[in-house]
């Protein structure tokens, strides 16, 4: 049971023209992996997370095969997504705070939810509280209405009802970025165990905070401007990164216990570029220190070692 | 609950202590007399009105200082007293109100209720399609932006004068005297359909607006979102914005009462149709003021009894009411 | 930098607008129509000139009255005391808004819960049946006094949606920056968070506008109106009066109406197009 990606593209429909959110990604996401997914605001990540279980207007699918479990995601079509919404792929979005109706309680809305989805509320109950034991909720929170709910309360919730149908994939998006630090580890922890169980099988994990996925992901796909960069286990894409971004990205980031007094923290001069008309080619040429005269030409996403994928000619050079 | 009802009964009664001194203030420090005028139309004797003008004084209580006469006000209130009317006279001021209040509430309250109804109605349907969308909200902003008394004179003019096939005054034949048979409820609905249609055709654009405006926002909220993104059929997530609509539609009934009142005041002119509003016209152009005083209070009473009953409605829609979440709109 | 970006993309937004388009194409004629329209007559809006109840015709472009008068002067005089009236009515109405809400909202607290209190209840009351009190025991009344009127009871509206307003704005950081640097409150509400509420003010006022029309048509038909003047709604209340349903003198109560309705609908149109400009999320794609 998996992912499989293949040439996923996905443009945004604007009034000054299509903004290339997501161009052509192909990946796959192992039985039971939790891949984080990262990169800087804008990068695609939420495009991407969206195109595979909630692809609306404005995005507008633009050509790419989706295969979850062998059997193909018809992304393109809202209608029939709705099949596999909830059971088979599932979403803990962006906005979790939010996410349940303020004015129903929350058992209420989950037996309606339930019920509209011709699942039988009574015989998921028991399964339901112990997934809120889980997550260390009390029963109670059933009767509550969202509004009497801490912002972390609300975020583990959304994570019980998201999960509830132990989808094959689901997709954490930015699930620890309102939280404060207890709170993510703690979060960051019911995710792993949620996956040791089975509430889940594989995830991806959206996350701009490399060090949350250090933490619980075993591989990381690194995307910017819309095109995937790099992906490799989490080890390798951390201590040993092969593509220019990536490297800059790791170096950037401060390392606890270590004092910047002498030497300045090294950000990646220059901003990505707009998507409504982006350059030809490897979007990063224009910041990146080592591009030369084929970059201007899209490299592939290619398997340079086991288990590690790099969309780069020079990287491509080296290991030639 | 409890502090939400508390709350909410503190300003009606303020409401109404503020609204019952100003009725009682204006006459006082308005210019003229409300006597003398009286008197100038009797046309009497001017030895005769010397005396008159003493004794109606005292009638009214216009000699006692201020602060008494503003107690004696309550406390005729409390008794059902409004005074005698002199454009009537002489009959009670409360009885004639009371004449007329049965009119108002015939023509008020189905015209209120059809309208939110229908309006919310039709409102959360052109949320749907975009045809319905762009057939309904041009409709709807015409409607709201006609004042009402202009509908009702085209209204009177086009279905009671030109096509003939509506009377355009009165509450029933003048032909009638009141009195249970087919004949006589068929002349009352059919004086009553011209204004009822003026009142509710104004308010059903404004509703249906806003409930359209309403459904919009509530299906782009996140909770919408999630619904869908888990897969929930379009009729729950349309029935929970529905749900959610209603609550600043509710509200916002409440906050459109003035707006009807003088709606239905201006339409029962049109149609000379015997409301509180037609009398209390009657009455100003008489200068009757005692009769103006307790037209109103009747309106002031009526208003803050459809506030009520109005809030009591939000706690039966907003459940979080009962938990004492006010989740009241600011 | 961004001011300029800001307002060259607002205009962007607001040129390609349709509804904004539309409303304001109609605000605009009435407004040349007022205020070039008297040009064409030599009439005054009361003096028996010519025949009575006649159509529309090339002599009298709308006709006349029961009375011999010439509609046409009636009707552009009208449009006159109509725009003053939302001018006058509508700007005091958003004026005492402004000052409620501000405060309100700004200050929080006692005077937040004082002030609310206060909007509550002269929302609550029906501002008809005080207008119509008060008018009723005055024997002269101008356009001005009705519109002073107009406006002391038509600002609630405005105050409720100012004061959440400055609620939303007043917990931003830019605020907090302001008041930590030791900013006189007087100086935040001007400069920081007056500027970002210009285009809410602006939407305030036009929906006043349109109020203090409807309110004063209102009062007028009733009779209530200004005592020694022309205005849109007294056009309807004399046809009425004097019979012009029975004699079916259409032109007489006709205009009146569509131009109010006109002018209010344009008035809504545009708030909802200016809406649309100034907030990115409603622009249809």
């Amino acid at each position: 049971m998996s992912l499989q990606v293949e040439n996923l593209t996905v443009y945004y429909q604007t009034l000054r023209g299509d903004v290339r959110a997501l161009e052509s990604a192909t990946f796959s996401v192992e039985d039971g992996e939790i891949m984080g997914l990262a990169g800087e605001s804008g990068c695609g990540k939420t495009t991407l997370a969206n195109s595979l279980i909630f692809l609306t207007p404005p995005m507008r699918f633009v050509e790419g095969l989706v295969e979850l479990d062998n059997e193909e995601l018809p992304v393109w079509d809202a209608e029939r997504m709705n099949d596999f919404r909830f059971k088979k792929i599932s979403i803990i979005p962006q906005y979790a705070m939010n996410a349940m109706n303020p004015t129903r309680k929350i058992g209420k809305m989950t037996s309606e939810l339930l019920e509209s989805r011709k699942v039988d509320f009574k015989t998921t109950l028991p399964e339901l509280k112990r997934r809120l034991d889980l997550v260390e909720l009390s029963h109670d929170v059933l009767n509550m209405y969202p509004i009497e709910l801490s912002g972390g309360m609300k975020q583990r919730m959304v994570m019980v009802l998201s999960t509830l149908m132990n989808p094959s994939l689901l997709i954490a998006d930015e699930i620890t970025s309102a939280l404060d630090v207890a709170s993510q580890k703690a979060v960051a922890e019911m995710l792993v165990e949620f996956r040791s169980r089975e509430c889940c099988n594989s995830v991806i994990v959206i996350s701009h905070d490399l060090s949350i996925l250090y933490q619980i992901a075993d591989t990381i796909l690194i995307m910017y401007a819309g095109q995937l960069a790099e992906k490799a286990s989490t080890e390798v894409i951390i201590h040993s990164p092969r593509h220019p971004y990536t490297k800059l990205l790791i170096s950037s980031l401060p390392k606890v216990g270590v004092k910047y007094a002498e030497k300045r923290l090294i950000a990646i001069p220059g901003s990505p570029p707009l998507l409504l008309d982006p350059p030809v080619g490897c979007r990063f040429r224009e910041r990146c220190p080592v591009a030369f005269e084929k970059c201007p030409e899209e490299p592939p996403f290619l398997e340079i070692e086991k288990g590690h994928f790099v969309a780069c000619w020079k990287v491509f050079e080296e290991n030639a | 609950m409890r502090r939400y009802f508390g709350r909410k009964l503190l300003i009606y009664i303020l409401t109404f202590f503020l609204a019952v001194t100003i009725d009682w203030l204006i006459p006082r420090f308005m210019p003229g007399n409300p006597v003398q005028t009286m008197l100038s139309r009797m046309q009497l004797h001017a030895e005769a009105v010397e005396v008159m003008y003493g004794y109606y004084t005292r009638a009214f209580g216009l000699d006692l200082p201020i602060w008494q006469q503003y107690l004696n006000f309550w406390n005729a209130l409390f008794h059902g007293d409004l005074g005698i009317s002199v454009y009537l006279f002489p009959q009670p001021v409360i009885k004639v109100i009371m004449r007329a209040v049965p009119y108002d509430v015939f023509l008020l309250l189905p015209a209120i209720l059809l309208s939110w109804l229908a309006g919310n109605w039709f409102g959360a349907f052109a949320a749907r399609t975009k045809w319905l969308d762009n057939t309904i909200l041009p409709v709807g902003y015409i409607l709201t932006a006609t004042p009402y008394m202009w509908l009702g004179i085209l209204l009177a003019w086009v279905f009671g004068i030109v096509l003939g096939v509506f009377p355009i005054a009165g509450a029933y034949s003048f032909a009638l005297r009141p009195h249970l048979s087919w004949t006589f409820i068929r002349s009352v609905l059919h004086h009553w359909f011209l204004p009822f249609a003026s009142l509710f055709m104004v308010g059903f654009g404004g509703w249906a607006i806003g409930m359209r405006n309403m459904i919009i926002y509530e299906l782009e909220a996140d909770y919408s979102h999630y619904l869908e993104s888990l897969g929930a059929p379009r009729s729950l997530v349309r029935k929970y914005a529905f749900r959610n609509a209603m609550l600043p539609q509710l509200t916002g009934l409440a906050l459109q009462l003035g707006v009807i009142v003088a709606g239905a005041v201006v339409t029962e002119v049109v149609f000379s149709y015997p409301g509180i509003g037609y009398l209390l016209l009657q009455a100003i152009q008489n200068q009757d003021y005692f009769l103006i005083q307790g037209c109103f209070l009747f309106i002031i009473i009526g208003v803050l009894l459809a506030n009520f009953a109005i809030d009591i409605a939000i706690v039966l829609v907003d459940p979080r009411t009962r938990r004492g979440m006010t989740g009241e709109a600011v | 930098m961004m001011q300029l970006k800001k307002r060259s993309e607002i205009l962007y937004f607001a040129l390609r607008n349709n509804k904004l388009k539309v409303g304001l194409a109609v605000l605009l004629f009435f407004v040349v129509l007022t205020l070039v329209g008297p040009l064409f007559t030599d009439y005054a809006p009361y003096d028996y000139i010519g025949p009575i109840a006649q159509p529309p015709s090339s002599e009298f472009w709308f006709g006349t009255t029961t009375f011999g008068q010439d509609v046409y002067t009636q009707f552009v005089l009208g449009l006159r005391a109509t725009f003053l009236v939302g001018i006058v009515g509508g700007g005091l109405g958003t004026l005492i808004g402004i000052v409620v809400g501000f405060t309100a909202g700004y200050r929080g607290g006692i005077v937040d819960e004082m002030l609310n209190m206060l909007t509550n209840i002269v929302l609550v009351i029906p501002t008809l049946a005080i207008l119509l009190i008060i008018a009723a025991y005055l024997t002269v009344r101008g356009i001005l006094v009705e519109s002073i009127f107009i406006g002391c009871t038509a600002w609630p509206w405005a105050a409720r949606a100012i004061r959440a307003q400055t609620f939303s704005l007043r917990s931003r950081e830019f605020v907090d920056l302001a008041r930590m640097s030791g900013m006189k409150p007087w100086k935040i509400i001007f400069t920081q968070i007056a500027p970002n509420m210009m285009s809410y003010l602006l939407l305030v006022f036009i929906l006043q506008f349109g109020g203090a029309v409807l309110a004063a048509a209102t009062l007028d038909f009733i009779g209530l109106g200004p005592t020694n003047a022309v205005s849109l709604g007294l056009m309807m209340n004399y046809a009425v009066l004097w019979g012009a349903l029975i004699f079916g003198v259409w032109w007489w109560f006709v205009p009146p109406g569509l131009a109010i309705m006109a002018i209010v609908g344009a008035l809504y149109v545009t708030n909802v197009g200016l809406d649309e400009v100034f907030n990115p999320k409603l622009r249809e794609m």
